[in-house]
């Protein structure tokens, strides 16, 4: 599994308000099997700190978390709770977590991928050559830090998303600012779809999504167009023409605005199997040819088909900066050797981890004598 | 070219003021709106000052017609003698017919804005001197009387100056000869006599004293008016009194059980109301075919809660009762069948539901929507547009789209295509009105029919207010 397999999604004319451009996503049928719901954990304001027990203190803010249940029980809606137990409001301050023998998971959005992301190459150095300080060898990456956006300070996109109205069968929207993707989201049923639709405003959004949104002009309707209307002589002329209008805009859609999205392959890492579905997270390749790259979860059916997905825009940075990561890896983080793939010089490739935020994994003595020797070289 | 401008700068405004409130839209914030109803009034009141008058007499809803009273009375010196005189009669017999709390919001608007020549004051005292009952005035509406009659410089003669000291001296006198100013000072410390106030007044009164809500609204019922009883005790009041898109918004008000539950009774009232507005016009339309929206923008907003949707039902009725007996055609963009239990939700595929409604053999077409047409947006205009170049370029069959909403951004209602006649509407009853006005819309008669059609509409209002009790 290398891309995002969007069959069975059907795209229907987008909605704009302001900068926001919102396209709905609809199925035909719901994806059997499968319910999600959101569950509100009870908590004052601010962040929640978990003591996980071995002396480590877990601090994470979090609006609201998913409940995949694929225990086949029908309608299982905003709410709803199967069995005597008390409500559950579990502190499932983990990568995902599922009870014993219940059909259920428990997960965080985005948790999953934004850990995949901010884990990348977390251990550090694999071998310790000498520009790495002994903190980088002992403590890896850690702390590793990224920052975003709160949905609801993304100017625009609250109102946008009060005033779209959902299509029926609805189970997905696609979400850009200034026509830039900024996420994509999937669920398994319409239902499901309308209780989660508000819940987008409490995401996370790139740098980059708030930049555009900040300083973005409105974008234009794909109005739809019947041209001077030759060759209409009677009313089944006018509905075809219609329909054939509704459908450019969906390849038009799939094709052009969606693109980076659907065909970039992805390295996919498999996180949960449950019943007959996989959770997933994905990271893109880091490619630094311009195109936008989005880390994301999903979950697939035994077919491959995309029953949920959640997709997070990196801004350039964070492109940059697992892009940085993978070259050093690749070539074992040494510096000589990365500078060379990379096709630069050794000072510049030093300059270039420091204002990706990784300077402090140098030893800068040994840096300094490496350069010295160079050049006296 | 001008004339054609000027045509189209008055039906726009006609159409804002017809549904504008300056209250939030289901788009716009209350700020945005009225800001844009601000400058379009001052707009038109500068360039068409007759024509901005005259359109008091049309179907503009109140908050309008304050605004407009308030434009006009604040620039009494860019009018003339002559028009000063006509100006007048009109403010006089709209201010007639607005609900008194209105008149005395906008009489201290007036106030706030420093607004006290010799003509307001005297409209303001002629307007006092026609109240039925200054006394039942001075009770309820005691704060707005109160500077009303400072600002006019009223005096209260009538009653030997008990109102007078009622509002400006309390503790000059121990009773009163006035029942109703004698029952709020006897509320203050006796239970009983609060069951002689209005209500407003008496559920102060009802707090202070602890008396139980039940048992106050019993023996206040008689003293309620209409709308109070709808809001008290919606299920002992009449349904076969209320108008149309009073009826429609309570019926929509109700959950689906209850609607299905009384679905013979709320059917047979919406009937009956329709059947009162259509009045001799019933039966008269031939083939109808109606596009209703529906759709999730149909829910209106917190203040105006299911506004669009229930002018929606209300046309849905008054279309059923104006057009022959079974040649109605109803297409709702939900594509719900049951009228009684629409509900606002889903997107607004206009352009597939117009197509529908020609589909059938209809003499005429209503669309009854916000404009908002989204799936895909602007398909509905492209629609008309094509049908009525290749199918109908003989105009057959006409085509109006009404709009409940104001849409601030373009100072006017939303129009589908430039081709189709759009009003503004805010009540279903004035549908049929809307329809006549809507011809000028399509830019085939210019200023000169406009004014001779607002001259006759002023006129009728005129004499209409002539011929009310006074």
């Amino acid at each position: 599994m290398t891309r995002i397999d969007l069959s069975g999604l059907v795209v229907r004319p987008s909605q704009v308000w302001g900068g926001v451009r919102l396209v709905p996503l609809v199925r035909d049928e719901p994806v059997e099997g499968l319910r999600l719901r959101r569950e509100v954990y009870a908590r004052s304001w601010g962040p929640d700190t978990v003591d996980v027990g071995d002396g480590t203190a877990y601090t994470s803010y979090v609006p609201h978390g998913f409940v995949a249940d694929w225990g086949g029980a029908p309608g299982a809606a905003y709410g709803t709770r199967l069995g005597d137990e008390p409500p559950v409001a579990v502190p499932v301050r983990r990568l995902a977590r599922r009870r014993r023998g219940e059909p259920r998971l428990r997960f965080l959005p985005l948790h999953l991928a934004v850990e995949g992301y901010l884990a990348l190459h977390f251990g550090g150095p694999s071998v310790l050559w000498d520009e790495w300080s002994g903190e980088a060898v002992r403590r890896g990456l850690s702390p590793r830090a990224e920052a975003a956006y709160a949905g609801w300070e993304v100017p625009g996109l609250a109102e946008a998303l009060g005033v779209f109205e959902i299509h029926p069968g609805q189970c997905g929207m696609m979400l850009y600012v200034a026509d830039a993707l900024a996420a994509a989201f999937v669920v398994p049923h319409p239902d499901d779809y309308r209780l989660l639709h508000a819940t987008l405003v409490e995401d996370l959004f790139g740098e980059l999504v708030h930049q555009y949104a900040h300083y973005g002009a409105p974008v234009g309707d794909f109005a739809a167009s019947l041209g001077d209307g030759a060759g209409v002589s009677s009313l089944a002329d006018l509905r075809r023409a219609a329909v054939r209008a509704e459908r450019e805009w969906a390849e038009a859609h799939d094709g052009l605005m969606a693109r980076d999205l659907l065909e970039t392959p992805y390295a996919f890492e498999r996180v949960h199997t449950m019943g007959g579905f996989r959770l997933f997270r994905f990271l893109p390749p880091f490619l630094r040819s311009g195109q936008e790259q989005h880390i994301g979860e999903l979950i697939s059916d035994c077919r491959g088909r995309t029953a949920y997905l959640k997709t997070f825009r990196l801004s350039e940075k964070q492109i940059r900066r697992g892009h940085l990561l993978r070259r050093l890896a690749d070539t074992d983080w040494h510096l000589g050797r990365t500078a060379e793939a990379l096709g630069t010089s050794y000072a510049e490739l030093v300059a270039r981890i420091t204002r990706a935020g990784f300077g402090a994994l140098l030893d800068h003595h040994a840096v300094a004598r490496r350069l010295r020797d160079s050049e006296e070289g | 070219m001008s004339d054609l401008l000027a045509a189209e700068d008055v039906l726009l405004f006609v159409n804002a003021a017809v549904t504008a409130t300056g209250q939030r839209e289901f788009r716009d914030g209350a700020e945005e709106q009225r800001l844009s109803l601000g400058f379009l009034h001052e707009y038109v009141r500068v360039n068409y000052r007759p024509l901005y008058a005259a359109a008091l007499a049309l179907d503009i809803n109140d908050h309008n017609a304050a605004l407009i009273v308030e434009q006009l009375l604040r620039s009494s010196r860019d009018a003339g003698a002559e028009e000063v005189r006509r100006e007048g009669r009109l403010i006089a017999a709209r201010l007639a017919r607005l609900a008194p709390q209105r008149v005395y919001r906008l009489f201290r608007a007036l106030r706030a804005a420093g607004v006290n020549n010799r003509r307001t004051r005297a409209i303001m005292r002629d307007w006092l001197a026609a109240r039925p009952d200054l006394a039942h005035d001075a009770v309820k509406y005691r704060s707005g009387l109160k500077a009303a009659a400072r600002h006019a410089h009223a005096a209260f003669t009538g009653d030997g100056g008990e109102t007078g000291d009622f509002l400006f001296a309390p503790r000059r006198r121990a009773r009163y000869g006035q029942p109703v100013l004698e029952a709020f000072r006897r509320a203050r410390h006796d239970q009983g006599a609060l069951y002689e106030l209005p209500f407003t007044v008496a559920e102060g009164f009802a707090a202070r004293h602890g008396v139980d809500r039940e048992v106050f609204l019993k023996r206040m019922t008689s003293r309620m008016t209409r709308l109070e009883r709808l809001r008290t005790q919606p299920t002992a009041t009449g349904l076969s009194v209320m108008p149309l898109t009073r009826l429609a918004l309570y019926v929509l008000s109700l959950s689906f059980e209850a609607r299905r539950e009384r679905r013979e009774e709320l059917t047979g009232a919406l009937r009956a109301a329709a059947r009162r507005v259509a009045g001799p016009h019933a039966g008269s339309w031939g083939r109808v075919a109606a596009v209703l929206d529906d759709s999730w923008s149909s829910s209106g907003s917190a203040v105006k809660r299911r506004r669009p949707l229930a002018v929606a039902l209300g046309c849905h009725f008054l279309l059923e009762a104006l057009a022959a007996p079974g040649a109605y055609a109803a297409h709702w963009t939900s594509g719900a069948r049951d009228p009684l239990l629409v509900r606002p939700w889903g997107a607004t595929p206009l352009g597939a539901r117009i197509l529908d409604a020609l589909d059938g053999s209809a003499d005429r077409l209503v669309i009854v929507s916000d404009g908002w047409d989204n799936a895909p947006p602007g398909l509905a205009g492209e629609v008309l547009r094509v049908w009525r170049a290749r199918l109908d370029p003989g105009h057959r069959i006409p085509v109006v789209h009404v709009n409940p909403v104001y849409d601030a951004a373009v100072f006017d209602v939303r129009r589908l295509a430039p081709t189709v006649p759009t009003a503004g509407i805010r009540d279903a009853e004035d549908l049929p009105a809307l329809v006549e006005i809507a011809r000028f819309a399509e830019g085939r008669e210019g200023l000169p029919a406009l004014r001779a059609y607002l001259d006759r509409r002023v006129e009728l209002f005129l004499e209409a207010d002539e011929g009310r009790p006074a």
